[in-house]
């Protein structure tokens, strides 16, 4: 606790992306739920081949789509990531550098996986 | 003691590290009448049952926060705690948590001290001021700014109630972070930039995980929860703009 020892933490960017994350899931996540498992599998409110092949993969050749489709995994990963870590936490484990890299690994490779795949399916 | 005396079992959590290996409960019968406190009923356990019982009280009427004590596992100040509302169930008191025990209730919080004295708790002037200048005017704005967070007591039940801090005792806390923020609001105040690199540190804010259990449990309605979160922003926005205008607080 001495003022001398005082190292900055490196939590904003992890407390950042968990905050874009969640922000992001409150707002879109029940929407998307609905479209994705609800509407479209049951025919209800929206065209049947509202998510058919051709339509996604001209979503995902959207610019925008695309950057739609990014922020939605990677933030919502880094966001379960994050809140992943803290519940180990919180239930009494104590979460070191393993439970870390494991938890921000994932989110990581998802989010590299993510951009990966959208960049190689092309605009 | 009359016929119609109510008798309330209160159990206690005791150690005396001299003799006991271990913390164990001890149960207590004692009479109380409907005005009489959990504080009071400690106090009678000692003038008439067992002398050796430690704890610490002083006003008796949450004012001091010296009678924290957990009371049937509830962060509470034992003082404006009544029996009656436990009446007649057993009432079970303990040393606060996430604290060593000295002896009995009676807790350690030197950790706690060392945190209040690194957050320097007081006001530290922009600029020196000459008695001429005279005293500090503020608006209600100003006023309202720091208002609540002024009104702890350290009476450490924010930190018994804290998860956190019970599972990482170099977390500022609840209570330091409040009176931290106290400061830092203040339009008297320059400290700020010097406090912000507490704020920051790994002993910072962000060991919280918004659980706000210590808002709760407060006696004297400060909001500490509010207090952390508000400085989590403060302090990812220093983080990330730290470089557009370096001005303190960035290592």
């Amino acid at each position: 606790m001495k003022p001398t020892t005082l190292k900055r933490s490196n939590a904003p960017i992890f407390w950042a992306l968990f905050g874009a994350g969640g922000m992001l899931s409150a707002l879109l996540g029940p929407m998307l739920v609905f479209i994705t498992g609800i509407a479209v599998p049951l025919g209800v409110v929206l065209p049947p081949d509202t998510m058919s092949y051709p339509h996604m993969l001209a979503f995902a050749k959207n610019f925008i789509g695309k950057g739609f489709i990014f922020a939605i995994i990677a933030l919502f990963l880094w966001h379960a990531a994050h809140r992943i870590f803290h519940s180990l936490h919180d239930i009494g484990i104590h979460a070191g550098t393993g439970a870390k890299l494991l938890c921000y690994g994932t989110a990581m490779v998802g989010t590299l996986i993510a951009a990966y795949a959208l960049l190689a399916i092309g605009f | 003691m009359s016929e119609n005396q109510k008798v309330i079992e209160i159990e206690v959590l005791r150690y005396h590290p001299e003799k006991d290996k271990e913390p164990h409960k001890q149960v207590f019968e004692v009479p109380f009448t409907d005005d009489m406190s959990v504080l009071q009923g400690v106090q009678y356990i000692k003038d008439y049952l067992d002398g050796s019982l430690s704890f610490r009280w002083s006003c008796r009427m949450a004012i001091c926060g010296s009678c924290g004590m957990m009371i049937n596992g509830e962060p509470s100040l034992s003082c404006q705690t009544f029996l009656r509302d436990y009446y007649p169930a057993r009432v079970r008191v303990e040393a606060l948590s996430h604290f060593p025990i000295e002896r009995d209730l009676v807790i350690n919080m030197e950790g706690f001290i060392e945190k209040l004295e690194s957050i320097q708790p007081y006001i530290i002037p922009k600029e020196p001021r000459t008695l001429a200048q005279g005293e500090y005017l503020q608006t209600p704005e100003q006023l309202n700014a720091y208002e609540q967070f002024s009104s702890c007591i350290n009476c450490l039940l924010c930190y018994a109630a804290c998860p956190q801090f019970g599972l990482n005792s170099s977390f500022i806390g609840p209570a330091a972070t409040a009176l931290l923020h106290r400061y830092n609001v203040d339009s008297r105040d320059g400290g700020k930039a010097e406090r912000m690199e507490l704020i920051n540190s790994e002993e910072g804010v962000f060991n919280c995980t918004a659980v706000g259990y210590c808002s709760e449990v407060c006696p004297k309605h400060v909001d500490p929860a509010n207090a952390v979160n508000q400085n989590k922003t403060n302090a990812a926005a220093d983080y990330f703009l730290r470089f557009l205008a370096p001005k303190g607080g960035a290592k």
